[in-house]
């Protein structure tokens, strides 16, 4: 399983983040919105069929979170702790290799 | 099976965790600009970083940059309302007195550009500064809750244009921001749309490596504005360019007589003459467009306002030197 490239950030905000307030409000560390996991927004989560894809990145390009990135292999690996649940993926994927299902807890 | 490379570069410069709605297409917009952009600056100064970014008050400075949280990866800094152009105009100017290699991206929703910041804008164009200004346009005040601005569309609601027995929601046409930058004669102009991210690349990648000022407008779906699904927002914005509502052009040094257009796609017929697109015959009729969004629901029972949307797009492709027909829908 390929890393997210948004660990590093998220090691960062862990050690460097304090409650401190900085001259002038400046935000030091960069992309440190990644401790806010917006998964738990998510009524439909995305089942991805890993046989199915041909790779084309669609659902790459679109995602507005990014919680979809590229695995060793290019295949898309989704990030739930981030993804939203919005179902674009799924609506443009050309071969039906993503769907949207029900979370259940 | 030969695996293709990855469209675009996978480095990221908008983080997840950001607090933008379930769907948004600006963000989408917005990620793909930065991305184009760090291409850009590899292939012209070898340094895929060599951008800063300033942006206007809108849906996406607010949900990118909830203290003490930031989504962006790149130097960013957050300006009033109006004045996004100016900003980059006076960064764009630093940079050039200390020597350093670049190029700034502005940002402005349609409210920040179209009517707050549009004198700043004119101002940054005039001056001829070498900043990228990216209007993304979701055609109202989203992020204050859905007041009307001046580039939303013909018969759309909104908070303050409802439609009712007096009213057909917004009466006015769209303010096309777009044309007026253009009537500046700066190097590049151009309008994308998140339903056709390729093109949207390509346009973002030109802006960023030519010199002096360019304008890109793209038209992103906002759900919440548009009362559309959320898993409809790409599927919009491309029937938009495929039903003749969104255009997709680019006009260079304010040459109004050689505008390059881009083909719509979805089954339209385009007519050129000498290499120019002279006309464009569309075979989606608008309903496609508008039926998917509830911010529209209301003309279906006014066919007369759909009718004189119709003559409203035609009047807007005729700026551009096209006649289009458009269908009606099939009874």
């Amino acid at each position: 399983m390929a890393e997210s490239p948004f660990k590093a950030d998220i090691e960062r905000v862990q050690k460097e983040y304090s409650e401190k307030m900085t001259p002038g409000a400046i935000v030091y560390i960069p992309g440190s919105s990644v401790v806010n996991k917006t998964g738990s927004w998510r009524v439909f989560m995305p089942d991805f069929n890993r046989d199915k894809c041909v790779r084309c990145y669609l659902c790459y390009i679109y995602c507005p979170e990014p919680a979809i990135y590229l695995d060793e292999e290019n295949y898309p690996v989704f990030d739930y702790d981030y993804c939203k649940g919005c179902g674009i993926c799924a609506n443009e994927c050309p071969v039906d290799a993503i769907v949207m299902v029900r979370e259940s807890k | 099976m030969a695996v293709r490379k990855p469209p675009i570069t996978t480095r990221e410069y908008w983080a997840p965790g950001h607090a933008a709605c379930a769907g948004c297409g600006c963000a989408t917009a917005l990620k793909l600009a930065t991305k184009a952009f760090s291409e850009a600056m590899e292939e012209k100064f070898g340094d895929p970083n060599a951008f800063a970014i300033a942006q206007a008050t809108g849906c996406m400075e607010v949900v990118s940059a909830v203290f003490p949280y930031t989504a962006w990866k790149a130097p960013w800094v957050h300006v009033a309302f109006e004045n996004a152009a100016a900003v980059a105009s006076g960064v764009e100017a630093a940079w050039k007195k200390k020597g350093q290699k670049g190029k700034i991206l502005a940002i402005g929703g349609d409210g920040g550009t179209a009517d707050i910041g549009l004198q700043a804008l004119s101002g940054m164009l005039e001056r001829r500064h070498n900043v990228v200004y990216l209007m993304y346009d979701n055609e109202a005040y989203m992020n204050t809750g859905i007041q009307r601005s001046s580039s939303t569309p013909y018969g759309a609601w909104t908070t303050t244009s409802p439609p009712g027995k007096y009213s057909i929601g917004e009466d006015k046409p769209k303010k096309w921001v777009a044309l007026i930058a253009a009537a500046h004669q700066i190097p590049y102009v151009a309008t994308a749309s998140i339903g056709n991210p390729f093109d949207f690349v390509k346009k973002m990648k030109k802006a960023a490596k030519l010199e002096g000022p360019a304008f890109v407008q793209v038209h992103c779906t906002c759900p919440t504005g548009w009362k559309s699904p959320l898993e409809k927002g790409v599927e919009i914005a491309r029937l938009a360019i495929e039903t003749g509502v969104w255009p997709l052009f680019e006009i260079e040094n304010g040459d109004f007589f050689n505008i390059k257009i881009q083909s719509p796609g979805g089954g339209a017929k385009v007519k050129r003459e000498g290499g120019k697109v002279v006309a464009i015959e569309f075979k989606k009729p608008i309903e496609e467009y508008l039926k998917l969004q509830g911010r529209f629901k209301h003309l279906f029972k006014r066919p007369e306002a759909i009718d004189e949307m119709r003559e409203q797009i035609k009047a807007m492709w005729k700026l551009l030197g096209v006649d289009v027909t458009l269908p009606k829908p099939e009874e």
